[in-house]
């Protein structure tokens, strides 16, 4: 299982030909304290680098940008009754939505957690 | 002059010299000289404190007043009783003269009576959340509009017809302009026909826009006309008299999603139209469409109950241009004149406002019944508020002005098929001897 | 002792008003209104008067106002509120006067909006006025609709306003209340427009430039003039958010800086009371070329009566439910009155002079990102507290334990942990002395004792909240609180 980057710091882990989004531990951090996030619906469509939600802590909101264009297969619904999971486990528990990918070579473009890293610091 | 300067010519001296400046004029030498004021402004001098008050005193006596006078105008904004407890509250120095609790330690005061303002508009219109007031009641349904077509992702609206016609130009004006188209539903007999909403409907619309009790004081059907719209996937917002919800059911219970008024009626003085209070309330599935400031209780580091502005990534100040309103001043103490008169009144006083404007406005209109000349033009349920149909109407209101008397008013401003018709409001501060007065000289003027 | 709340103080049956007794015979409503339609339960509460008024002046003495104590809070102008100001508004012949009456019986109210029409216009040098609009944010979106009307008619097409970056979160979002796109424009290094990104971005499809002058930092930009040539060379219109007029009463004036709509702020420059967040009132004033797109109605007064004019044929229609906030206005008008054309230039004079005292001092002990003389306010930045672990927050909180409220924060957002000072002209030398002592402390203190700043407020009637659960799990209704 591969875990890639969005330079608007969304994180996406490949299963199969379906991937797992969440913000990193860097968004998670900048945001502060997260108190909703708007999901996407399932079934809806994504496309890839659009904007598919947006994550709101008490004092910022920020949209959520998609890595790969597919549909939505899961939403985490434990987040709307604990969006403070963004916090607690950004990169687990706190994951947002699973994307089956309609073009799975998309998520070769993702940049890998160094590249990621350089744009963090 | 008055001066609310404090600073005394020595002072000046050691704060200029502080600053390393000559004088004030060095602070404005970055104003090329083109743009700069030449000479003064052309505006009268300044003038005591007690010159000014005698001035603008003679200018306000000048109006009639509705103590001098005896006002039955309605339309939107009401003559009610107001308790002498609220203005008293209003005065205190600490509230009015507070801004926004943006440092929550020391906003407790406000914070706490927003929250138990939303409370209260919460349980007289039977919604589950309210914000913490609008401009007023008009620009109320701007708002309720923009969360509806933000919600279904819609952009055309039912407006009936029997809604106040200021309210629905002013939706015009700023729906209006977001490209939101309105579609006008015509009333009979004073109300809307459900069936009428139901022809016009389709999943195009985002919301039907009604009043309750309507313009014209009918009670309209707002439980079929919201079935009307659900089955749709429309909202139903609902602009109520909270006077009126002291005897007629809730909006929330009937199925209103947005429930919107004004809040004039709640102690709030005639003013010549403002500042009033626009109040808004929802649904919690809308929660996050919700426009301007909401308080929410929490409790601080030491477990103590407090309150916070919350929910604040909705506002513009955080979300900029992609915020649902751009709305920042609301009418915040306007919405404490509301609290205190809801609290002092309370629930029986509240009823029994209702409940005697209602009386009275019936026994207004059997009492108009009988002078001759007089008919109705509408026949179904109705609140404080009737329509009346006067034989040279504007003529005749003219005339009791002059006798001390506000008739009413004529509903030619906006309706061309209502010539000669009257909007006429009681409230529980006529009396038995008013509206006595009132019948005879409408008779002596239409039969004389 | 927290102050319990209203409802926990309801006792059933207890009455806090008596009103007349019914003296018309009563009817049965259930004979007169459908059954559904009458009301079942009305869940308010139920208290005595001298309860109503202990609840409300014990919740009173836990705000900071500016009756109490200095409020400094940048773009908000909390100066002094004249009482005599109350008492005007509470005139009965402007108080007790129903927006319906027939025009002839309100004469003087109408005299008085018109008046105060022309005396506005005078000081911001425009040729017509609205009084309308009932805050800042609406007369935002009323100088946009106007905006609107004019490129409509024009034929221009245009889709996009052009904000600096400094701008008030309320113009983007008035922006897109009335459908235009924001474009960003950057400050350059002394915080004025960045004129070449200004230059870049510019095309005839912009609409206009929006901005305050002096800007939310309380400079003066001095490029204005070509900044007005720019914008007016693609047919676009200059509109000025007059947040900050309070700097420049009498001194210069937007009409003749080159703005074609202007919002004010009642509340802030002609000292109208802040109400706890409102009322407010926003006026909208614009050049001749403008002026048919005003929105209605009018105050017009033909050499012997005052009327309202509705028949407007391009105006862009009313924006609010009646002629505006009218007592609000009326606090201005007596604001002007006893201040007139002298007392106006003063105010903004010892803003001025004000805002420079305090920057002159506190530039020693905070990092002052843009040195240069500030008009009526001025922002800081607390980076350098950085060190010590200590944010700009902390030293908010900590000034009100020494009875001051804190400065605007973390606004504008382009200066890192921005403090932004607004001390108007009404405070003193020894008000604004006391308060840079405490600044001063506060920053020693975040030195020797940075936690004292972490952990403050302490003295206030509550400490540090918890917004996060507040937000999490809202509880802003009484009837449904959260588990």
């Amino acid at each position: 299982m591969t875990t890639k980057f969005t330079k608007e710091h969304e994180w996406a882990k490949l299963e199969g030909d379906t991937v797992t989004v969440g913000i990193t531990d860097y968004a998670a951090h900048q945001l502060g304290d997260v108190v909703f996030v708007e999901l996407p619906a399932k079934g809806s469509k994504l496309q890839k680098d659009k904007v598919f939600g947006t994550i709101e802590s008490v004092k910022t909101v920020s949209d959520l940008y998609s890595p790969v264009t597919g549909e939505v297969v899961a939403v985490n619904d434990n987040l709307e009754n604990n969006p403070a999971l963004v916090n607690e486990e950004p990169m687990g528990a706190g994951w947002i939505c699973k994307v089956k990918m309609a073009n799975p070579s998309e998520f070769d473009q993702l940049l890998s957690e160094a590249d990621y890293k350089k744009i963090c610091d | 002059m008055a001066t609310y300067i404090p600073t005394t010519p020595d002072e000046l001296q050691e704060m200029l010299g502080a600053i390393g400046v000559k004088s004030i004029d060095d602070l404005f030498a970055e104003i090329p000289p083109e743009l700069r004021l030449q000479g003064e402004l052309n505006l009268p001098a300044g003038m005591s404190e007690s010159e000014m008050a005698r001035k603008v005193a003679r200018l306000a006596e000048t109006n009639e007043t509705v103590d001098k006078n005896v006002c039955f105008l309605g339309g939107g904004a009401y003559d009610h009783i107001i308790p002498a407890v609220i203005d008293h509250i209003l005065l205190r120095g600490d509230f009015f003269t507070a801004y926004t609790p943006y440092q929550p330690e020391v906003s407790q005061g406000t914070l706490q009576c927003i929250y138990e303002y939303q409370s209260l508009i919460c349980g007289l219109t039977g919604m589950d959340q309210s914000n913490a007031s609008l401009y007023e009641g008009a620009t109320a349904n701007v708002e309720a509009i923009n969360m509806a077509t933000a919600q279904t992702g819609r952009s055309k609206v039912l407006v009936l017809q029997t809604l106040n016609p200021e309210y629905r130009r002013v939706i015009n004006t700023l729906n209006g302009a977001l490209g939101v188209e309105i579609v006008t539903v015509p009333f009979e007999d004073g109300a809307v026909d459900p069936s009428r909403v139901q022809e016009l409907m389709n999943d195009k619309i985002a919301a039907v826009v009604m009043q309750y009790p309507n313009f014209f004081g009918s009670i309209e059907d707002i439980e079929r006309i919201s079935e009307i719209a659900h089955a749709a996937g429309a909202l139903s917002i609902v602009s109520a008299n909270p006077i009126a919800l002291g005897l007629i059911e809730a909006p929330g219970k009937l199925g209103a999603d947005i429930v919107t008024g004004e809040g004039q009626p709640l102690g709030i003085p005639l003013s010549f139209g403002g500042p009033y209070l626009g109040f808004i309330a929802a649904k919690k599935a809308l929660l996050r469409r919700m426009p301007g400031r909401i308080v929410g209780r929490t409790k601080d580091i030491d477990g103590k109950i407090g309150f916070v502005l919350t929910l604040q990534a909705r506002e513009q100040h955080i979300r900029r241009e992609k915020a649902s309103s751009n709305i920042c001043s609301n009418q915040a103490l306007m919405a404490l004149n509301a609290t205190i008169y809801m609290s002092l009144l309370g629930r029986d006083g509240i009823k029994e406002v209702a409940y005697q404007s209602f009386q009275k406005a019936h026994y207004m209109k059997r009492e108009l019944a009988k002078v001759e000349g007089v008919s109705f033009p509408f026949t179904g349920s109705f609140f404080h508020e009737l329509v009346v149909k006067i034989p040279n109407a504007r003529k005749v209101l003219g005339k009791m002005s002059k006798k001390g008397v506000f008739a009413g008013i004529p509903l030619d401003n906006w309706f061309t098929s209502l010539k000669d018709c009257v909007l006429i409001a009681v409230t529980e501060k006529r009396t038995k001897d008013e509206i006595d007065n009132y019948c005879n000289m409408l008779g002596g003027f239409i039969n004389g | 002792m927290a102050e319990p709340l209203i409802f926990d103080l309801n006792k059933d049956g207890r009455r806090g008003y008596a009103l007349p007794a019914l003296d018309v015979p009563a009817l049965d409503p259930a004979d007169h209104i459908p059954s559904r339609f009458l009301r079942q339960e009305l869940p308010l509460p139920s208290l005595s008067e001298l309860e109503v008024v202990r609840h409300f002046t014990r919740l009173s003495r836990l705000n900071h106002s500016v009756d109490i104590g200095f409020y400094p809070l940048g773009s908000c102008t909390m100066k002094y509120n004249p009482k005599v100001n109350e008492n005007m508004a509470r005139l009965p012949g402007f108080a007790h006067i129903h927006p319906q009456q027939p025009e002839e019986t309100v004469q003087g109210a109408l005299e008085m909006l018109k008046t105060l029409e022309d005396q506005l216009a005078e000081v911001t040098g425009m040729d017509a006025m609205t009084l309308q609009p009932a805050a800042g944010a609406h007369g935002e979106m009323t100088g946009l609709l106007i905006m609107k009307a004019y490129h409509k008619k024009q034929g221009n097409h245009k889709t996009k306003i052009m904000i600096p970056d400094s701008g008030h979160g309320t113009n983007p979002a008035s922006c897109s209340m009335v459908g235009y796109e924001v474009i960003n424009i950057k400050s350059d290094a002394r915080g004025s427009i960045d004129i070449e990104d200004l230059k870049a971005k510019l095309s005839p499809d912009v609409a206009g430039l929006m901005i305050t002058n002096p800007s939310t930092l309380g400079l003066f930009d001095e490029n204005i003039g070509e900044l007005a040539s720019l914008i007016h060379s693609v047919d676009g219109l200059l509109y000025y958010d007059g947040a900050n007029l309070n700097a420049i009463m009498g001194w210069t004036r937007p009409g003749d800086m080159g703005f074609d709509i202007v919002h004010l702020n009642l509340h802030k420059t002609f000292s109208t009371p802040h109400g706890g967040g409102g009322p407010g009132a926003g006026p909208v004033g614009v050049k001749k070329h403008l002026e048919a797109f005003l929105p209605n109605p009018r105050v017009v007064f033909d050499g012997k009566k005052y009327k309202l004019q509705t028949k407007c044929r391009e105006s862009v229609g009313p924006v609010l439910g009646s002629v505006g906030n009218f007592l609000v206005l009326v606090r201005a008008f007596a604001y002007i009155m006893v201040n007139g054309r002298e007392g106006l230039k003063n105010a903004s004079a010892y803003a001025v002079l004000n805002a420079n005292y305090m920057m002159a001092r506190l530039k020693k002990t905070y990092h002052l990102p843009y040195d240069r003389f500030c008009k009526h306010e001025f922002v800081l930045s607390g980076k350098s507290l950085a060190q010590y672990g200590v944010k700009t927050l902390d030293v908010a909180k900590r000034l009100l334990d020494f009875g001051f409220h804190a400065p605007t924060i973390y606004f504008p957002m382009i200066v890192e942990e921005s403090m932004m000072f607004e001390p108007t002209e009404t405070e003193s030398k020894g008000t604004l002395d006391c308060f840079m002592e405490a600044m001063e402390m506060i920053a020693r203190e975040a030195a020797e004792n940075p936690d004292n700043l972490k952990n403050a407020p302490l003295k206030t009637p509550v400490r540090r909240l918890d917004e996060a659960t507040a937000a999490r799990k809202p509880d802003i209704n009484y009837f449904q609180r959260p588990e």
